[in-house]
Parts: C-alpha cells; sequence; structure tokens
C-alpha cells in the first residue's frame, strides 16, 4: 500500500457483520467448523467503502454474503506487507477459511506465495496476478477482468462530449494495468474524432486525496474536459472534476451519485458475478480454475447507466460498440498504431485481442497520450 | 476553446492557485502550532487533532446539513484535544513532545474509528468568494476561487501578530513562553496562560482539518491528510514563531506542492515523484541556509522544550 | 509502568463499554490472537522484528537529547541499498552478498540519519524537523528508483526492484514461524544497550543528553558523538529495511513504507529510551496489531480500534510520569539504569 499518512496504520480489517456466526463456528474445533458450511475470507487494501477499487470487491463479497450454507469474514485496510500474510492466517487457523480473496495486487509475490505452500486445503484466489502452473502453488489462482474494454467505452462517451478536443487521466501509477486503461481511454475517443489528445497525471499514491484534488485541477487548467481516473477511491478525483465543470467518467464502481448531471457513464467491476459464481464452484466441490478471466460479454465487467448529459449521436455510438464488443472478437489495441515515444506498437493489421497476455505487460502511452511512463 | 489555452503559464498560475487552495491546512495548524509553542508548549498532536476535526467538520456537516456548524464543530474537537494536551502537559514532569505523539495516534484512531459513517454521504461545502471575475480565462477564475477560510486565516495571521505585539494577552503568552520564572514574578498564571494557548491552538487545528473535508479536497476518507499537520508544526519553527512569516511558509509551501500535478499537465511526466517531494526539498533547502548555531533560532520561545 | 498500563486498558475498556461493546471478550479475543496459540505468537513476533530496529532509530538520538522522528526514511532507504546491492551482483555467494546488502543498508541508514545530527550540531538545524522532511524526501526517492532506474522490467503491476537470487534471502529462525529479523532485532537492542550503558562513548552521550553545556565545558567531542550516534541509529534502521527485503518482500518496493518508523516512535517512548526496555514494548504493541484481525472479525469494530487502544495505553504511561517521577526525557541519565 503506501505511506499517504505519517502515522501510518499497519492495522487492519472490520468485522464480517456475521460477527455471531463468527463466534459461533470459532468454538467448534477446526474441521467442524469446515463442515459447518464454506468460510470465505475476503482481504481489502483500503477501506470498503471507498466507492472505488475496494468497494467494488466488497460489494462483490456482499452478494457472497448472501449466499446460503456460506460465512464471510473480511479485513480492510490491510498493507502489503507480513501483515497480510498473517491476517491470511488468522482467517484460517481461527475461522476455518477454506477460500480465501486477498483482493490486491501486491498480496500475491511475495505474500500469497508464502503461505499459501502451508496450507495445501485452503484456496487463494487472488485478484490480479498472473498465475502460471510451473511457477506458482495448485491451490493459487488468479483472475481478473479485462476493464480496458469499459474505459474504450468511457472513451467513445467522452470523445463525443469534449469540445476542446482534450481529456484527461488521472492514474496512480504507470503500471501495465493503467497503462491499458489510458490508451484504451484515448483510443475510444479517437474512433469518434482522431484529433482528441489525452494528458494524464501520475499521483504515485494509490489513495492520496489531495494530491488527486490537485491533479484534477491541474487537467481542468489545461482545457480538459473530461475526467476520468484509476486510483483506488475516486470520489475526490470526481467530486473536483465536476466543480471544475468537467464530464465524468467512472472507474471501478458506479459514482453517479456523486455528480449525476456531469457523470456521463463508467467502467464497474462486477466482482459479485464472478465471486458468487466461484463460491458456488467452490459448495459443489468443484475446483476454480487457476487462471480466470473476462469481460463485458463474461459479465465481470459492466458500465455503469449513461448519465443524462450524453447526446443521441453519443448514445447511438457507443450502443453500437458495447454490441460489437459483446459478440466477441472486438479489440482496441489494434494497427497501425505507435507509441507517444515514436515505436510500433502494431502494424497495420494486427490486432491484440482483449484475452491477449501481451496487454497484461503493457508499458507504452499511445500516441495522442501527453506523458511518460516512468 | 483556443482562447483558454494558456500553454506554459498555466505552470505558475496552477502554482498560484495550488498555493491558495492547498496552504489553508497549513495556515490554520501552524498558527495554532504558533500560538501553543509561543505559550512554552509544543503539540505535536496537530496532525491528530487536523485528522479528527476533518472528520467532525464533516460528520457534522452532514448530519445538520450546514458546513459552518461542522467548521464549529471540528473547532470545539480540536480545542477538546488541546484541552486534554494541555491538561496532561500541566501535570508535573510529563513530557509535551510524547504527550503530542500519543494523541496524534488517539486523533486519528477516533476519527476512523468514528468516521467509517461518514466515507460514503457527501456533505455540504463551504462558500468560496470568486475574485477572478474580471478575467475570460476559465484557469484564472478558477485559480482566483478563495474559501472564506483562507481569508480568515490571513486576517487571523495578521490579528496573531498584533496581538503578541500589541495586547496584555500577547505579551502575558510570550512572557509565559519565554521563562516559567519571569512570568510567575509578574503574576502570571503559567499553567492556565498555556493550557488557554494549547486549547485555542487545537481548536485552530480542527478547523483547518474541517477545511480538508469541507472544502478541499472536500470529502471525509482516510488518507484525507497526508501528514499536512506534522509539516505545519514544522512550518512553525521554520517560519520562527512569528505569525505573519506562518501565513507565508504556508502559502510557499502549497505552491511548491503544485508544480508536480503542473508540470505533468503540460507533459512533464519524467521523475514526477522527486517533483512531488519539491515542497520538503525547499523547506529543508531554506531551513539549512536560515538556521545557525551562533544566531540560535532567534524568536524562539525560550522555555519551549524542542528549542532548548 | 504496568499500573499505567493497567489503568490505559481500563480506561479503554470504558471506552468500549459506552459505545455497547463487551470489554471481557475483546480482551479475551485479544489475548487469544495475539499470545494465545503458536500461530498467535509467530504473528506477534514476525510484527515485532521491524519495530525493534525502528525504534533504536528513535531511543539512540533521545539519549543525547535529539528527538529524531524521520526513522522511516532510513528503512525505505536501507531497503532499496538491498535491493540494488542485489541487482548488482547477483553472482556472489549468498553469504557474502547479505553481508554486502546489510553493510549497505547500515551505510546509507547511518548516513541519512548522521547527516540530521550533524547538520543539527553545524548549523543548529531542528533535528525534529529535518527528519521528517528527510522521510518524506526518502520516500520519494524510494519510488523514484523503484519505478524508474532501479525497476525490473518483469514487475508488472508492482514496480520493484529484480527479484533477490535464493542465495540472498534470509529465511526463518529455525523451528520458528518468524523470520531472523527478530534476532537481529533483539541482537541490535542488546548491543546498543550495551554501547550506550557500559562505555565511554555511551558515558560521553548522557552528559550531552543531560547538559549540552555541560559535555562542551568537559572538552567532549559532541560533533563527533551526535553524528556518531545519530548514524548508529540510522544504521540500525536501515538494516530494518534491509530485513524486510531479504526476509519478507524478496526485492524492494513501495511496501517497504509501511510506517514502522513511525511505530518506532512509539516504542522507544514507552520504552523511557531504554534500549532493553524496548523488546518487551514492541512485543506488546505488536501483539495488539497481531490481534486486531480477529477482535474486528468477531465484534464488528472499525479497523482503527487498535490505534484508539495504542493511544490511550500511551497516554496513561505518559501521564504516568507525574507519579513515578523517574522520567525526564532531556536527562537521560538520571534512570538509564532502571
Amino acid at each position: 500500500m503506501t505511506v499517504r499518512i505519517p502515522l501510518h496504520r499497519r492495522t487492519f480489517l472490520k468485522a464480517a457483520g456475521a460477527s455471531a456466526l463468527g463466534v459461533a463456528a470459532s468454538a467448534l474445533p477446526f474441521s467442524a467448523a469446515r463442515a459447518s458450511g464454506l468460510t470465505v475470507g475476503f482481504i481489502y487494501v483500503g477501506p470498503k467503502d471507498d466507492y472505488g477499487y475496494n468497494q467494488a470487491h466488497a460489494e462483490g463479497a456482499a452478494a457472497v454474503k448472501a449466499m446460503s450454507g456460506v460465512t464471510v469474514v473480511e479485513e480492510e485496510n490491510v498493507p502489503e506487507t507480513v501483515d497480510v500474510q498473517k491476517s491470511m492466517e488468522s482467517m484460517i487457523n481461527f475461522d476455518g477459511a477454506a477460500l480465501l480473496f486477498p483482493t490486491s495486487f501486491g498480496y500475491f509475490d511475495p505474500h500469497i506465495l508464502a503461505v499459501a505452500p502451508k496450507y495445501k486445503d485452503v484456496r487463494f484466489e487472488h485478484c490480479g496476478g498472473l498465475w502460471s502452473a510451473d511457477k506458482h502453488p495448485a491451490n493459487t489462482g488468479s483472475y481478473f477482468g479485462y476493464i480496458g474494454m469499459g474505459q474504450y467505452l468511457n472513451g467513445i462517451a467522452a470523445g463525443h462530449m469534449t469540445k476542446s478536443k482534450k481529456i484527461g487521466f488521472v492514474a496512480a501509477k504507470p503500471i501495465p494495468q493503467v497503462l491499458l486503461n489510458i490508451n484504451s481511454f484515448l483510443l475510444g475517443a479517437r474512433a469518434v474524432d482522431p484529433a482528441i489528445t489525452c494528458r494524464v497525471i501520475f499521483t504515485g499514491e494509490w489513495s492520496m486525496a489531495v494530491k488527486e484534488a490537485e491533479a484534477t485541477n491541474a487537467l481542468a487548467d489545461q482545457g480538459v474536459d473530461v475526467v476520468t481516473c484509476h486510483v483506488d477511491g475516486p470520489k475526490v478525483v470526481m467530486e473536483t472534476a465536476a466543480g471544475r465543470g468537467a464530464y465524468l467518467c467512472g472507474y471501478h464502481a458506479n459514482q453517479a451519485p456523486l455528480a449525476p448531471e456531469k457523470y456521463l457513464t463508467g467502467a464497474e467491476w462486477n466482482w459479485a458475478e464472478v465471486y458468487t459464481g466461484m463460491v458456488k464452484q467452490a459448495l459443489a466441490g468443484e475446483t476454480i480454475g487457476n487462471f480466470v478471466r473476462g469481460g463485458l460479454a463474461e459479465g465481470f465487467v459492466k458500465m455503469s447507466p449513461l448519465g443524462p448529459a450524453m447526446t443521441d449521436a453519443a448514445r447511438k455510438q457507443f450502443a453500437a460498440t458495447h454490441a460489437e464488443i459483446m459478440k466477441g472478437g472486438f479489440a482496441v489495441i489494434k494497427g497501425p498504431l505507435k507509441s507517444n515515444a515514436g515505436k510500433v506498437i502494431a502494424t497495420a493489421g494486427q490486432s491484440f485481442q482483449e484475452s491477449d497476455v501481451a496487454l497484461e505487460r503493457m508499458d507504452y502511452l499511445v500516441e495522442g497520450v501527453l506523458g511518460a511512463t516512468s | 476553446m483556443s482562447e483558454s489555452d494558456i500553454g506554459l503559464w498555466s505552470v505558475p498560475l496552477a502554482m498560484l492557485g495550488g498555493a491558495i487552495r492547498v496552504s489553508t491546512p497549513f495556515i490554520f495548524v501552524s498558527l495554532g502550532e504558533c500560538l501553543t509553542e509561543r505559550s512554552g508548549r509544543i503539540n505535536l498532536g496537530l496532525e491528530g487533532v487536523l485528522v479528527f476535526g476533518a472528520m467532525a467538520g464533516y460528520g457534522v456537516a452532514y448530519e445538520t446539513g450546514s458546513a459552518w456548524i461542522g467548521v464549529g464543530a471540528a473547532a470545539m474537537a480540536g480545542g477538546a484535544f488541546g484541552a486534554l494536551h494541555g491538561w496532561l502537559c500541566s501535570l508535573p514532569k510529563v513530557n509535551d513532545i510524547a504527550i503530542g505523539i500519543a494523541l496524534m495516534l488517539l486523533g486519528m484512531g477516533l476519527a476512523f474509528f468514528f468516521g467509517k459513517p461518514y466515507i460514503q454521504p457527501v456533505a455540504p461545502d463551504l462558500p468560496a468568494i470568486s475574485f477572478g471575475w474580471w478575467s475570460d480565462a476559465p484557469q484564472v477564475v478558477a485559480a482566483l476561487k478563495v474559501n472564506v477560510l483562507f481569508l480568515a486565516g490571513f486576517a487571523l495571521a495578521l490579528a496573531m501578530a498584533w496581538m503578541f505585539r500589541a495586547t496584555r494577552i500577547g505579551l502575558a503568552v510570550r512572557v509565559v513562553g519565554d521563562s516559567d520564572d519571569a512570568a510567575r514574578a509578574l503574576g502570571l498564571k503559567v499553567n492556565q496562560t498555556r493550557f488557554a494557548a494549547t486549547v485555542a491552538g487545537g481548536a485552530l487545528a480542527g478547523v483547518g482539518g474541517a477545511y480538508l473535508s469541507l472544502y478541499y479536497p472536500g470529502s471525509w476518507n482516510e488518507g484525507i491528510s497526508s501528514g499536512q499537520g506534522l509539516m505545519a508544526v514544522a512550518l512553525v519553527i521554520f517560519a520562527r514563531w512569528n505569525p505573519i512569516a506562518c501565513f507565508w511558509a504556508a502559502l510557499l509551501f502549497g505552491g511548491a506542492g503544485a508544480l508536480g500535478p503542473a508540470l505533468q499537465s503540460v507533459g512533464v511526466t519524467q521523475g514526477y515523484y522527486l517533483f512531488y517531494a519539491a515542497p520538503y526539498v525547499l523547506t529543508l533547502g531554506l531551513l539549512i541556509a536560515t538556521s545557525s548555531t551562533t544566531r540560535q533560532l532567534t524568536g524562539a520561545p525560550g522555555a519551549l522544550s524542542i528549542t532548548r | 509502568m504496568t499500573a499505567a498500563l493497567c489503568v490505559g486498558l481500563a480506561a479503554f475498556s470504558l471506552f468500549l463499554a459506552t459505545i455497547g461493546k463487551s470489554p471481557v471478550e475483546f480482551y479475551g479475543l485479544v489475548y487469544k490472537a495475539g499470545f494465545g496459540t503458536s500461530f498467535s505468537w509467530a504473528n506477534t513476533l514476525s510484527r515485532t522484528a521491524p519495530l525493534l530496529l525502528a525504534a533504536l532509530c528513535v531511543a539512540l538520538p533521545a539519549r543525547l537529547g535529539l528527538i529524531v522522528i524521520g526513522g522511516e526514511g532510513a528503512i525505505v532507504l536501507g531497503g532499496v541499498a538491498a535491493g540494488a546491492v542485489a541487482m548488482a551482483a547477483p553472482g556472489l555467494p549468498g553469504g557474502v552478498g547479505i553481508a554486502l546488502m546489510a553493510a549497505a543498508a547500515a551505510l546509507i541508514g547511518g548516513a541519512w540519519i548522521g547527516a540530521i545530527g550533524l547538520l543539527r550540531y553545524k548549523r543548529g538545524v531542528n533535528e525534529t524537523i529535518a527528519s521528517l522532511l528527510m522521510a518524506y524526501i526518502a520516500l520519494a526517492l524510494m519510488n523514484h528508483l523503484v519505478e524508474g532506474p532501479l525497476r525490473d522490467p518483469a514487475s508488472l503491476n508492482k514496480p520493484s526492484t529484480a527479484p533477490l537470487p535464493e542465495g540472498f534471502r534470509i529465511g526463518d529462525l529455525p523451528g520458528l514461524d518468524v523470520h531472523w529479523g527478530l534476532a537481529v532485532g533483539v541482537l541490535g537492542c542488546v548491543i546498543a544497550w550495551a554501547l550506550m550503558e557500559r562505555t565511554r562513548w555511551g558515558f560521553a552521550a548522557r552528559i550531552i543528553g543531560g547538559n549540552l553545556r555541560a559535555a562542551q565545558v568537559q572538552g567532549l567531542p559532541v560533533g563527533r558523538l551526535l553524528f556518531c550516534w545519530t548514524a548508529l541509529g540510522g544504521a540500525f534502521a536501515g538494516l530494518a529495511g534491509m530485513m524486510e527485503v531479504a526476509a519478507v518482500h524478496g526485492s524492494a518496493n513501495a511496501s517497504l513504507a509501511a510506517g514502522y518508523g513511525y511505530t518506532g516512535i512509539l516504542v522507544a517512548f514507552l520504552a523511557r529510551q531504554n534500549m532493553l526496555a524496548i523488546i518487551p514494548v514492541a512485543i506488546l504493541l505488536a501483539g495488539f496489531e497481531a490481534a486486531n484481525g480477529l477482535t474486528q472479525r468477531r465484534m464488528d469494530l472499525p479497523d482503527a480500534t487498535v490505534l484508539v487502544l495504542q493511544g490511550f495505553v500511551f497516554i496513561a504511561i505518559l501521564a504516568s510520569e507525574t507519579f513515578y517521577g523517574r522520567f525526564k526525557m532531556f536527562q537521560p541519565d538520571r534512570w538509564s539504569r532502571s
């Protein structure tokens, strides 16, 4: 995680809401607790009501909680240190958790990899990592959603609604997941008007309210009039951008309630679908896949309902592109395409499907994005 | 919208705007700390007070629908923390720096503890006054949108400077801060004066917190403060216990903080972490340049433990 | 101390009762998850390890009257230095590599905090502020390095230095689920105690802490002593960063900034800057943190509970000084042998 404040909390977690159930389970011996049903643990890197990354996962956890025969335990604000290792072990040892969802990217290597071999009958499902059979334990797995496609659709909305032909992106760090989103956002907008450019500001932290607000203001000062972001909690970016009169494209969760008039649409996770599916598999005694991916078509990702500001032309192209993506085979990164440093990314005719693992190693910004990757 | 494209001029403009937007919490906390330290105590816990003030201000503003009631609540909460610090440190042999660190922990802990229900809701914002009406450029209009609390902070700096220079209360605080014995000889109540100065300092820090949550960035979350309260305490020593200098130091620090985002917005991205460190490097550089062993911290209150 | 601890715990019980939670259940869970089972002890001791060295970075300068609150900076830079050494010379035999990483980390940490002592002596720069500012600068440097020049291109979504070669890694203590950092930390505390209490340099340091002017009158090399002792504190903090890299993370990345440096301040002050007292205090605080997970899951308390608890305990212990009358921050020699 981060040192966002000097007195950093190396501490965590919030109860499952099912504390009574938890106590009952804990009073039983380990095996009995397991027999009474499945205990599923969720671990979040930030607060679970952040209007963003962690909230999206917590909403998925809430859907699991509603299933019968399942107990959910949760911890929030768990840093990517020895803390998360011990949180996982604590859930296993004291609560009898048999399926864990540690949801932050940094939890995997080395933390899940250190704990998983000790608990072979516990399943560790990690969000975002690249699991591979020859390197990683069999009781671990990775899942992720192709949300870049959502940012592409955001870009189409933005492309129609921008008057200045400048759109903006507030990003945490120049890592592949973020770069893919920035590139997709611009390419979506360029599908509307190739003259559009995108300015990006990296805050360097996943959660740092004042910097996010300053970054948003700096974008607005440059004439940017549609803003999206990739930080853990988009609330500050959305509110600041709306205050400057910019349109908003959401990310992680639905931020429409923050500024309904300015909100165009948003790329949201749909973890409820993914988590309930995996828990059903576990309850049925099946093995969950080690490498699970899906996009809009598979229901891993969804778009926020379109906002009232969207014009008819924007709605039309949005709907058409959305339908095409749902059919499958749609590629955002396709030739001819150059990076903004002049490197050829794809030649004419060449394209990268959303499921292409090469995209999960992205290290460039495409032509039209102002900014560098380091 | 080419008329609004001001290119590289946006960088200094953004720094001006950033200075005005970001500096207000630093102004309030450093003025509060200035008052407390002038009385001979150091309260290192204002970071915790700031965070609690941010939470209390936001929560109360949300519940009552009035941002100003929120500010009042933040001031009261801050005053309560100040009172706790002032009372504990009035006990013999209790160390004010250590109590400050404890208070920082407690303030943040209680703010996060009780602040969970207020992360989601949207509370009313504090009003701002627009001084950019003369300009067509939206950047200028935005940069010159000044919050009332910023103006209040400026007025407070002037008032506090005047108070120290020309009033009985100011004199009393200064004498108490310089020497316990001299103060007693003059018949001043040392502990009561320090207590009052610490309470007032805490209240100001609480207001600084309310600015964070109610105006800029304008929402309550657990990452709302990135150490503003601690840095503000540092700025007081940097400003040599002079309220007007505190104001300028806060402004300088806020403006330097806007450098990073502003440069990135015109495409300068390489080494952005180093730009973000600019305010700290600048403060450190100025601190080293202006310190001296012979001229041992002019303006330092004599009874202050940190200066010896 | 024990009485004050009980007062703090009792005050927290009152707090819990006021919001309708059972203090009995709470402390029961703290005991169970912090100290009740072998896993609980492993959990607690794993969290103790970095706190020991971080606390030394506060306690050592404090004995000379300097309040250094920026140990976090030395920790992150120590970690980066270790990662850089591993990248520069991955082919070395494991033992040599580990020794080099430790040396580099201690050197950079020592230089970073030692500079603060030197600035204090040469230019009268306030060490509290300087250390805080330098901690922020160190964080920026660390982030810049692991995302830029030192980044391993294969570290995709978590920018890091290259993974340490297998031989450079430090494992667990024999028979325990706790890494060697604990032993290094305990050893560090014992060495620091011996140096401070049993050598003439320590004696000189304590004279400076007691009365700077007296030390100067006696002709002690104040500047050199200030530099060496603050640098020693910084070296311990740098070593803490190296242990995090070699024993936990396996590479240097932003997770090094976990706040250990700041918790170390708490530990050092609670231990009254006594190097040996740091050990039990760190274990106690780590135990509270280890228990935080379970108490929240079972009692539906927010994650900040442990902060509130620490705040109560800390204030109670500090306030108790008024009754014991032994604690004088700026004359540490008065109580150093207690």
